[in-house]
């Protein structure tokens, strides 16, 4: 489902120039339901942009569904962003004046769905959270577990085949943590692939498979279960595309 | 995805900031406001003053003889000129460039309504005025209420007929037709075969009386034909002034009057007004347009600022959009879309409010029967208004388009970052 080959990022410019990611090899299979960990600044939200193509990457090669996403044009990546991929963050991003139903929609008004069916759909999503007597809320008149599950049905909403989620639930206390898991693995019944960014253990062990990002390469990728997947991280030359 | 919706969605993320809403809208709004009003009152003052000028043809001249002023040709000075029907057949035979030519004979004084004039049981002071010839074509914004103008035959025959202006007609014959009734001048009776309406010196070109200039003579010039005042329109295509030049000297001539007398025969050419006043119209114009295009300069300011403030405020809710999957295009389109939905509504109720206070000026004023000196009928031209309105929409757009363009290329990523 997921193809990373010799991925490189950097930001700034120049002298401060900063080199994220060096060389980022790793596969990920359809169904698989896998945690990136890593300490801060290893590049792990870096890693999880690319993939869900909120971002660039400089060099090397990004295959999602068995399709070249380099150099992407702007329409192209919104469409892969629409239908394929639905992401879920760490702050929620939801948009603040609409409703929790409307946030849910809104991936839907880009699919060019018609309103009926969107609010329709919105409905069934939020029920599927256990939010339906929140439809009409506003963000700010929920608490955070409620908005992160607002997320969670708006990135579910398209029934997309790749859930990204970038420490879904980093500003969550642990009881509204174990719901969002619980969530995460109910939609992973489902068969989709699922990539959670996290630095909790009890998180990261609850997925199936394990990547350890360290300083920008890939340093453990899953001694779980090994023979069940396809692994070909390895740690590239560091110093490589700067 | 129908245009309703996108659509519903502008006015959905408009109505939840009414207050960014509001502030782009009102610039919009009392630019056109006060551009309309600018024009309105210039306009106002323009048909103020034109009002205050005689209803003459523009180009019309009208000349009077008095006495002379300089001895000429062995005559002495203090001898007074008359114009006779002689003079205006000279003028007919000898300046081919005149297009209508006339003459007028008050029954007393020029300027003041003076004659006493009286119907069945009512009775006031008027002008009155024996006219002949081609009178009524250079009294060309006279306007014909009711009955007709006097005509070719009425002199031609010397019939007792006169036509009434509004003011007249109102006060001798209030309630009643005019047309057909006696109206008695001196002890000699009229038939009213016609009313007019003239707007010339403020209305009062209304309060006259005028009478076949043949019975005039008859009756109250003691068989003289004696021409008390000649008056003439040149052609559209010959220069107004050589040709007042051309009768001025043959007038001189004719009457043995020094070329250097300015008091014995004077001309009084209405353009020489006209083109003043333009003059001054002119420069009151300039300046409204000058202070518009200010006001004007200041809304366009004004809605370049706010639509960079508003991308720049929603960068993060446009990367969360194209995190969502909303192309650039959609991006773009939505913000330009909101844009000119705003400037549009905006404008057109800044256009609306404008005319409708002129409107209500312009209400108060009539019903209120005010005849301002200076001041009349404040309109707008619509054509200029929809201008600016169009003008501001596009501006705002176009500054509007920059940094949505901007806004909506970089990484969603980045967007999301900026608060």
């Amino acid at each position: 489902m997921i193809r990373l080959e010799n991925i490189h990022k950097s930001y700034g410019e120049k002298e401060r120039r900063l080199h994220v990611l060096k060389g980022v090899n790793l596969e990920i299979r359809a169904g698989e339901m896998a945690a990136i960990m890593g300490s801060s600044g290893s590049g792990k939200s870096t890693l999880l942009n690319i993939l869900g193509i909120l971002d660039h990457h400089d060099e090397g090669h990004y295959y999602l569904d068995d399709q070249l996403i380099d150099q992407l044009t702007e329409k192209r990546s919104a469409h892969f962003r629409n239908r394929l991929i639905g992401f879920i963050f760490q702050s929620f991003n939801l948009l603040p004046f609409k409703t929790a139903a409307e946030n849910v929609a809104l991936p839907l008004y880009y699919q060019g769905v018609g309103r009926k069916a969107r609010n329709r759909k919105a409905a069934e999503f939020l029920e599927m959270v256990g939010l339906s007597d929140r439809a009409t809320h506003l963000p700010n008149q929920l608490s955070g577990g409620q908005k992160q599950r607002v997320a969670i049905a708006r990135a579910l909403v398209t029934n997309p085949r790749v859930v990204l989620a970038d420490e879904p639930t980093g500003a969550l206390d642990s009881s509204n943590s174990k719901e969002i898991m619980d969530l995460f693995k109910q939609v992973h019944g489902t068969g989709r692939t699922i990539v959670i960014v996290t630095h909790e253990k009890d998180i990261a062990d609850s997925c199936e498979r394990l990547i350890y990002l360290n300083d920008g390469c890939i340093e453990t990728a899953n001694p779980q279960r090994l023979a069940e997947n396809i692994i070909s991280e390895s740690v590239a030359e560091g110093a490589g595309g700067a | 995805m129908g245009i309703i919706d996108a659509l519903q969605e502008i006015l959905f993320g408009l109505s939840h900031n009414k207050l960014r809403t509001f502030l782009t809208g009102f610039g919009v709004f009392w630019g056109i406001f006060m551009l309309i009003l600018l024009l309105g009152a210039g306009k106002g003052m323009q048909n103020g003053v034109e009002q205050m000028f005689t209803s003459d043809a523009q180009n019309s001249v009208w000349i009077f003889a008095r006495k002379t002023s300089i001895p000429y040709a062995g005559l002495s000075t203090g001898r007074e000129i008359r114009f006779t029907q002689a003079d205006l057949d000279a003028i007919e035979r000898e300046i081919p460039e005149i297009l209508y030519l006339s003459a007028e004979n008050p029954l007393g004084s020029f300027s003041q309504a003076d004659i006493l004039v009286k119907s069945k049981d009512r009775s006031e002071n008027y002008g009155v005025f024996g006219v002949g010839g081609d009178y009524f074509k250079i009294k060309a914004k006279q306007e014909l209420l009711e009955g007709r103008k006097l005509n070719g035959l009425d002199q031609d025959e010397v019939r007792k007929v006169a036509t009434i202006g509004s003011v007249v007609a109102e006060n001798l014959f209030p309630g009643e037709d005019p047309v057909g009734q006696t109206i008695e001048i001196n002890k000699i009776s009229f038939t009213v075969v016609g009313v007019f309406h003239d707007e010339g010196e403020n209305g009062r070109q209304s309060e006259r009386v005028y009478i076949p200039l043949s019975l005039y003579q008859q009756t109250y010039g003691r068989g003289e034909n004696r021409l008390r005042i000649l008056t003439y329109q040149p052609r559209s295509d010959a220069d107004p002034y050589a040709v007042e030049e051309k009768v001025m000297a043959l007038l001189k001539k004719r009457h043995k009057v020094a070329p250097d007398d300015r008091s014995a025969i004077r001309a009084n050419n209405i353009l020489r007004g006209v083109e003043k006043l333009n003059a001054m119209f002119i420069a009151i114009n300039s300046f409204l347009w000058f202070v518009g295009i200010g006001t004007l300069a200041a809304g366009i300011v004004g809605i370049s600022n706010i639509m960079m403030i508003t991308v720049k405020e929603r960068t993060m809710e446009i990367g969360v959009r194209k995190a969502l999957g909303a192309t650039p295009r959609r991006i773009v389109s939505a913000l330009l879309f909101e844009s000119v939905l705003i400037t549009a509504v905006a404008g057109y109720l800044g256009l609306v409010v404008g005319v409708g206070l002129l409107e209500g000026i312009n209400f108060l004023l009539s019903s209120a029967n005010a005849n301002m000196a200076y001041f009349k009928r404040p309109e707008v031209d619509f054509r200029i208004a929809v201008t600016s309105i169009v003008i501001l929409v596009t501006v705002g757009m176009l500054a509007g388009f920059a940094p949505a363009w901007r806004a909506a290329r970089i990484s969603p990523v980045e967007a999301m970052q900026t608060r």
